[in-house]
């Protein structure tokens, strides 16, 4: 053992880029910070137009398998699609599962990445090049939002207030809820206009 | 009454006001500032001390200077007396507090428990806020909260206001009446989306606005401009945040460590050009007020003058924003006075009278 020459571990590398505390900013433990890249986040953001054009289609097939899905069970599904729902998004946007997805009123910038958790809009600390407050390295996911959403059809969205977090819907398909949810308006509106005719 | 001074209930000071038509709360400020005078409001540095004194003392060298006064709750994420028993306290004593809640700390159950109980002792601002990271304060192994955020947290305030409801949608008995507040920051990026964001605010249920420090005025028309063009000034009263800096090393420490700051490298060369650099500091402070109060749109100043509380009073004095006007000031009442004058020597002279003595006097 020489105290000259320590070896550079994984361990060390984290305690030198978190030196103060154990603090896990949106879930992200010290030890995937050191790690992390944003690249991909930025390219979605980058490339929010064709995401939600995308999105909008998607949304439609999934709308479409609504009979095989309420066939086969929205409770029994919810396993197999959720696995691919946090991998794809969670590659994708750095997707943290809150379940109540709002990607399309956020340029494509998942808000959940915010140390602060915030979904209206920056905090006032974010730094003047652009940076987070808490995270020196991470692009605000406020900042990138604005920019993303300009480039979105529907670019007002950003506009709307958000409700606060449903936790219990933490860990839950996000896709399936917004399916789900599509189907019963549908159904209730055909009743109404079945009952009206 | 002969004497009493304007906001004030005769009934006792630390009651609420008559309600008005038109507005929401029942305090000072708001009635400040829908009369269309230019209202001036300060940050009480909050004690670290179990000492109801240390309070009383910190909020009397704003008596007379001050419409309202922020008790803000663990700035920086450093831990201090709370926000809610300093608003204890000063409304007891009469005082206009604006009762600051950042989402850091507390969860939505804890936070709509504060409105009811800050309402209920008198509280008639609050300002939401979604507070800075704990990574900033002095305990950054702290868990962070954010279960609201700045936004949704004026929605549920004006929820519980103007619907008489919790967010879950549980009645209340007796709704509190607000004043409600946000902060805004025109000096980090995104810049052409803050305007904009502070529609969101004024949306969610703003219906004052306090900014963070000003050192950049040009940058501040800006924002003012834009916030004209949507209508934002005609829905929301804006306080522009000011402050001295006590000298060019604070200064640049300020910019580097504390976030969301902007001080330009004018502000700073000028500092440190000044022979007394804190006397310097105070004069940029008023020069910066009397070229904010002419913008349009700005209904007054939000003055932040941490541990420089003793020149609050200088600036807003110098700077002449009250034109001439006192906002309310603590005062002795008359019928205690007199109480005070004819037996003050009970207090202070040593006497033991005994009732045989008295008797003896009596006649």
């Amino acid at each position: 053992m020489s105290d000259e020459n320590p070896a550079v571990t994984q361990a060390t590398l984290v305690k030198k880029a978190a030196p103060k505390s154990d603090y896990k900013p949106a879930d992200v433990s010290p030890q995937r910070r050191v790690q992390r890249s944003f690249a991909v986040r930025l390219w979605s953001i980058r490339h929010s137009r064709l995401l939600e054009w995308f999105y909008a289609r998607f949304a439609d097939t999934f709308l479409l398998l609504h009979p095989l899905w309420k066939g086969i069970g929205y409770g029994r599904v919810e396993a197999p699609i959720k696995f691919v729902e946090k991998r794809v998004k969670g590659f994708m946007f750095d997707c943290r599962m809150c379940g109540q997805c709002i990607l399309s009123s956020t340029g494509m910038s998942c808000p959940m990445n915010c140390p602060k958790q915030l979904r209206n809009g920056p905090c006032g600390g974010v730094r003047a090049n652009g940076n987070c407050e808490v995270e020196p390295d991470m692009p605000c996911v406020w900042v990138k939002a604005w920019e993303g959403s300009q480039n979105m059809v529907n670019s007002d969205r950003i506009l709307t207030v958000q409700k606060p977090v449903d936790q219990s819907l933490r860990e839950t398909s996000a896709w399936l809820r917004v399916t789900a949810q599509a189907a019963a308006a549908r159904e209730a509106a055909s009743a109404k206009t079945g009952a009206s005719a | 009454m002969i004497g009493r001074q304007p906001d004030e209930n005769p009934a006792g000071i630390h009651l609420p006001l008559d309600p008005l038509p038109g507005h929401t709360s029942r305090g000072r400020l708001e009635r400040v500032l829908r009369r269309g005078e230019f209202a001036v409001t300060t940050e009480l540095n909050p004690p670290d001390s179990a000492d109801p004194e240390d309070v009383y003392n910190r909020a009397k060298i704003f008596d007379g200077w001050v419409d309202a006064i922020n008790a803000v709750d663990a700035s920086g994420a450093n831990c201090h007396m709370s926000s809610v028993g300093i608003c204890a306290l000063l409304t007891r004593m009469g005082y206009a507090p604006i009762m600051q809640i950042a989402c850091r700390d507390k969860n939505r159950i804890a936070i709509q428990g504060d409105v009811l109980g800050g309402a209920a002792m008198g509280v008639a601002n609050m300002l939401c806020l979604t507070g800075d990271g704990v990574q900033a304060g002095d305990q950054p192994g702290a868990k962070p909260v954010f279960d609201l955020d700045s936004m949704s947290l004026l929605e549920t305030c004006r929820i519980m206001r103007d619907n008489g409801k919790f967010l879950s949608g549980r009645k209340l008995t007796t709704p509190p009446q607000l004043f409600l507040g946000a902060a805004v920051n025109p000096f980090a990026p995104p810049f052409d989306f803050r305007p904009i964001h502070l529609g969101k605010k004024i949306a969610a249920g703003a219906q004052f606005v306090q900014t963070q420090y000003c050192f950049d005025v040009p940058m501040f028309k800006t924002f003012m401009q834009k916030a004209r063009d949507l209508g934002h000034t005609e829905k929301v009263f804006i306080l522009c945040g000011v402050g001295p800096l006590a000298s060019a090393k604070t200064a640049k420490w300020i910019r580097s460590n504390v976030p969301g700051i902007h001080i330009p490298d004018a502000v700073i060369k000028r500092l440190e050009g000044a022979q007394d650099q804190k006397k310097e500091g105070k004069q940029l402070c008023i020069d910066i007020i009397n070229e904010v109060k002419e913008i349009r749109g700005v209904s007054g100043i939000h003055v932040m003058a941490y541990r420089q509380e003793e020149y609050v009073a200088e600036i807003v004095d110098e700077s002449g924003v009250l034109k001439g006007r006192q906002p309310w000031k603590r005062e002795i009442r008359r019928d205690d006075q007199m109480v005070a004058d004819r037996l003050d020597r009970i207090l202070h002279d040593e006497i033991t009278e005994t009732q045989v003595d008295m008797v003896k006097t009596a006649h």
